[in-house]
C-alpha cells in the first residue's frame, strides 16, 4: 500500500473515529491529554507501518492497542500511578475483544461532551475543549476562531485538561434533576463554537463563522447521542437555519444585508429543509426550550422564501416565550423590533425602553434596533445618535458601514 | 451514578468553608450547631468522612514564616479578607461530582461558599476496572 493510500486510510479513521477513540481512552484513564497524546503516537505508528503491512481489518482496534501501549510506557516512565496499569490491562482486553468480535467499540463521546462542558471547567475553555477532544482540531485553529493567541489557547486547554484529570471530574452522563442543566451547558458550548467570531468579522467573510461546519458536526453528533433530547434538535435546526443564509449576508462586494432584506434565492433551501425536519423532530417531545424557540424564530424568517412576507406577530410571540425560558437582553430587543415591525412602533419602542440602561450600554443590537424604531417614529435626530452608537460598537466593518448608512438616511429624510 | 471509573476508586477532597463575619458570629446558634452535627453524622454514615473541624476566629490566628533562617511571627491570619476560612472537612468520594453533591449539602452552603479542592496526590481515577458485563 502506498503512503498516499495509507494517509487517506488514516484520515478516514481520524474523521470517523477520532472523538470516539479519545473518549474511549479518556473515559477509562480520566486523562484527556494523555489519551490524545497516546492516540497521536498511534497515528504516527500507523503511518509508518500500514504502507508495508496494509491497513488492518479493524483499524480502530489496532490504534487502541498501540495507544494503550504508549500509555503504559508513559506511566512506567513517570512511575506515578501504579494502579493505572489495571485500567490499561482492561483496555488491552477490550481492544482484543473488539478485534475479534464484530462489534464496534463503545461510544463514550457523550460522557466526554459532558466532561468538556462540566460546570467545574472554565466556561471559556469548554468549547475549545470539545473542538479539540471530540473533533481533533488543533489549538492554533481554535485560537484564531476565538481571536486569542495560540499560546493563550494552548494554555487554556492544558489547564482545563489538567483540571479534568486532577480534580477527578467523572466521565458520566448526569441523571435528573442535574441532567437538564448539564445538557444546557453542552448545548451552549456547541452554540458558542458556531458563533465564535460571529461579531468579529475580519477583512473577508471567510473568517466569519470560522468553525460553523465543526459546530454543526458537534450538533449532529449530539442528536445521535441524545436522540430523545428535543433541545439537541433545536440547536441543530438553529445552526442550520443561520448557516443556510451564509451566502446572502453580504453582497458580492462585501456590503452587509439585513436578514429581512436578504435575497431568498441565495439561501440554501436544502439546509432550511433539514432545519425544519429537525424542528419537527424536536416538537414530538412537547418540551419547549431556548434553542427550539430560537430556531422557530429563524424558521418564521425562512418562511419568507415561500410566502414573500414575514409574520412579525408570530416572531413577537416566540420572543415572548424565549424571555420566559431564557431571559436576556437579546430576546427583549428582538421582541421590541418584532412588535414595531408588526405595525405597532410605539409599543415596540415602549418595550425597548423597559430594558435597564446599564444592560444596553455596550450592546450593539440594542442601539441598532433603537435607531430603527426611532426612525419608524420619525424621531430622526435621536435615531441618528442611536445608529452612530451602534456603529461604534461593532467590529464588523461591513456592519459598521451599513449602520452609518442608516444613520445618514435619517439626516437626509430630515432635510 | 453512571460512572466509567468504579466506585471503589476514591479521591480525597477538602471542603473549605469561606464565610463572612456576620455568619461566623452566628455559628453557635442552636440551629447552626444542630445542622453542623447532623451533617457530620451524615458524612460518617456515608463512610466518607476523613476529618474536619470548625475553626476559631481569625482574630485568634497567628501567622508564622521563616525567612533567611529567621522565624517571623505575626498576629492575625495570612490575609485579611471579608470572607475567611471558617472550617474544613475532608471527604473520600469517587469523583468531583460526588464531592460537589456533598458540598452542596453542607449546612453553610446556603450563605457561605464551599471551596472543593482535591488533596494533592489523591487522585486515582485510573483504578480497578469494572468487571465486564
Amino acid at each position: 500500500m502506498s503512503e498516499a493510500a495509507t494517509s487517506v486510510a488514516i484520515e478516514s479513521v481520524v474523521r470517523d473515529s477520532y472523538g470516539r477513540l479519545v473518549a474511549y481512552l479518556a473515559a477509562r484513564s480520566g486523562d484527556v491529554a494523555g489519551a490524545e497524546d497516546a492516540l497521536g503516537d498511534a497515528f504516527v505508528a500507523a503511518l509508518k507501518r500500514w504502507p508495508a503491512e496494509g491497513v488492518p481489518e479493524k483499524p480502530e482496534a489496532w490504534l487502541l492497542h498501540v495507544a494503550r501501549n504508549r500509555m503504559i510506557d508513559g506511566t512506567r516512565r513517570t512511575q506515578v500511578r501504579q494502579k493505572s496499569e489495571e485500567f490499561l490491562q482492561q483496555i488491552a482486553e477490550e481492544a482484543q475483544a473488539i478485534a475479534q468480535a464484530q462489534e464496534y467499540f463503545p461510544d463514550e463521546r457523550l460522557k466526554l461532551l459532558f466532561v468538556c462542558a462540566h460546570p467545574a471547567i472554565d466556561p471559556a475553555a469548554r468549547t475549545p475543549l470539545m473542538l479539540q477532544a471530540v473533533l481533533g482540531i488543533d489549538a492554533a485553529r481554535i485560537a484564531s476562531a476565538f481571536l486569542v493567541s495560540p499560546a493563550a489557547m494552548s494554555q487554556r486547554l492544558v489547564r482545563a485538561k489538567n483540571k479534568i484529570r486532577d480534580a477527578g471530574i467523572p466521565f458520566r452522563v448526569p441523571e435528573p434533576p442535574e441532567l437538564d442543566e448539564r445538557v444546557s451547558f453542552v448545548l451552549d458550548a456547541i452554540y458558542a463554537a458556531y458563533t465564535s467570531g460571529w461579531e468579529s468579522l475580519m477583512e473577508t467573510a471567510s473568517t466569519h463563522h470560522a468553525l460553523a461546519a465543526e459546530a454543526i458536526a458537534l450538533g449532529r453528533t449530539l442528536t445521535q447521542l441524545m436522540p430523545r433530547e428535543p433541545e439537541a434538535y433545536g440547536l441543530l435546526a438553529l445552526m442550520l437555519h443561520c448557516e443556510a443564509r451564509g451566502g446572502a449576508r453580504y453582497t458580492s462586494d462585501g456590503k452587509f444585508v439585513p436578514l429581512d432584506q436578504q435575497g431568498t434565492a441565495l439561501w440554501s433551501q436544502s439546509m432550511i429543509d433539514e432545519a425544519e425536519d429537525y424542528l419537527h423532530s424536536a416538537a414530538v417531545f412537547k418540551r419547549m426550550g431556548r434553542y427550539q424557540l430560537e430556531a422557530a424564530i429563524q424558521s418564521v424568517h425562512a418562511d419568507r422564501a415561500r410566502t414573500g412576507r414575514i409574520d412579525w406577530k408570530e416572531i413577537a410571540l416566540l420572543y415572548e416565550g424565549l424571555e420566559r425560558i431564557a431571559p436576556g437582553i437579546g430576546s427583549l430587543v428582538g421582541r421590541a423590533v418584532a412588535i414595531a415591525q408588526a405595525g405597532e412602533p410605539d409599543a415596540g419602542f415602549a418595550t425597548l425602553q423597559q430594558i435597564p440602561p446599564n444592560r444596553t450600554a455596550n450592546y450593539q443590537p440594542y442601539w441598532a434596533a433603537r435607531g430603527h424604531l426611532l426612525r419608524l417614529l420619525n424621531r430622526n435626530s435621536e435615531a441618528v445618535e442611536a445608529f452612530n452608537r451602534a456603529a461604534s460598537l461593532t467590529d464588523d466593518p461591513a456592519l459598521r458601514e451599513y449602520l452609518l448608512k442608516r444613520s445618514a438616511e435619517n439626516i437626509n429624510s430630515n432635510s | 451514578m453512571n460512572n466509567t471509573t468504579t466506585e471503589t476508586n476514591t479521591m480525597k477532597y477538602a471542603l473549605l468553608v469561606h464565610q463572612s463575619q456576620e455568619h461566623f458570629d452566628r455559628r453557635n446558634d442552636a440551629a447552626a450547631v444542630a445542622a453542623g452535627k447532623a451533617y457530620g453524622e451524615a458524612l460518617q454514615a456515608a463512610g466518607i468522612f476523613v476529618g474536619g473541624a470548625g475553626l476559631d476566629s481569625p482574630q485568634n490566628a497567628t501567622t508564622v514564616s521563616v525567612r533567611d533562617g529567621k522565624r517571623q511571627v505575626h498576629d492575625g491570619p495570612y490575609a485579611e479578607t471579608k470572607e475567611f476560612l471558617a472550617g474544613f472537612g475532608i471527604i473520600d468520594v469517587p469523583n468531583l461530582d460526588a464531592a460537589l453533591e456533598w458540598a452542596a449539602r453542607h449546612p453553610a452552603a446556603g450563605f457561605a461558599s464551599i471551596e472543593v479542592r482535591p488533596l494533592l496526590g489523591s487522585h486515582f481515577m485510573v483504578g480497578t476496572p469494572k468487571p465486564p458485563k
